[in-house]
């Protein structure tokens, strides 16, 4: 088993806003991330996938096939967006980074068949990350 | 859904690496310039590694105000800027990067209840780190 990541990066705006909460508890809860009007951040995405290697490619995944099938399922639809209104899990899903990994994942597992997700590691800033392994 | 969650913490403190139980000569092999006897000092870079369930109310694994508070005070506070074979929990341990990554760790389980603690991973500088998960 070989273990393959790929990074990528995109930029998107969010604010954290429970509507069930009143306006006192999403302040206490989100802090300065619930100011209404969003902030954004630099995103770097990190997708792991496992496999044997090939014996006639010598890949575990076709690095083309992998980038292709990121930047359809993820950075066309995230990169340069307002995630809470443009991005259709975010609707009604408060889009924090544990969010977002979870449903990079889920746009991500049906797509690659040819190789197993094994991770999807989202970076908000360099000093905080959020992994998902599935739902195991 | 579970997923895992990393924040990194930064903090400068020097150290030596010196065996009481080892004659000088001992010492110097063992530790080589890490036994000068005036020390030296690391920036630690330390990553703390918490998993959970994605709450629904909050899209979050714990909130990392929380989290944050916890390191700064009892990890950040404690350790930074300090000389670390002056401690009391190296007053009969060797300050490796080891200890130091097991010390922490048992204060973050010890002491921060808001989430579980999957591992601690520190690193001494940019071509080393240590990780250190509990005992499996």
């Amino acid at each position: 088993m070989v273990y393959l990541t790929r990074k990528a990066e995109f930029s998107a705006s969010h604010y954290y806003h429970n509507p069930e909460f009143t306006a006192k508890e999403n302040q206490r809860v989100f802090g300065k991330c619930n100011n209404p009007n969003g902030h954004g951040h630099n995103y770097t995405l990190e997708v792991t996938v496992k496999g044997a290697v090939d014996p006639k490619s010598g890949f575990v995944v076709d690095l083309k096939q992998l980038k292709d099938v990121m930047s359809r399922e993820v950075l066309d639809a995230f990169d340069h967006r307002f995630l809470n209104k443009e991005v259709p899990e975010f609707l009604a899903r408060i889009p924090t980074t544990e969010n977002l990994a979870i449903a990079i994942w889920q746009r991500l597992a049906p797509k690659l068949t040819a190789t197993r997700l094994h991770r999807v590691r989202v970076y908000e800033t360099p000093d905080l990350f959020v992994d998902f392994y599935g739902e195991s | 859904m579970k997923a895992h969650l990393t924040r990194r913490y930064m903090f400068s403190a020097s150290h030596r690496l010196h065996s009481d139980e080892m004659s000088e000569a001992e010492n110097r092999a063992t530790y080589g310039k890490c036994n000068n006897p005036y020390g030296h000092g690391h920036n630690y870079m330390v990553e703390v590694t918490v998993s959970g369930p994605v709450d629904d109310q909050t899209g979050m694994v714990c909130n990392l105000v929380d989290l944050d508070d916890f390191v700064h005070s009892e990890i950040l506070e404690h350790y930074d800027h300090q000389n670390l074979n002056l401690l009391a929990e190296f007053a009969k341990q060797v300050p490796t990067t080891e200890n130091l990554c097991i010390a922490i760790y048992e204060i973050v389980k010890r002491g921060f209840l808001k989430a579980h603690l999957e591992k601690v991973r520190i690193e001494e500088t940019m071509m080393n780190s240590f990780e250190y998960a509990g005992e499996k």
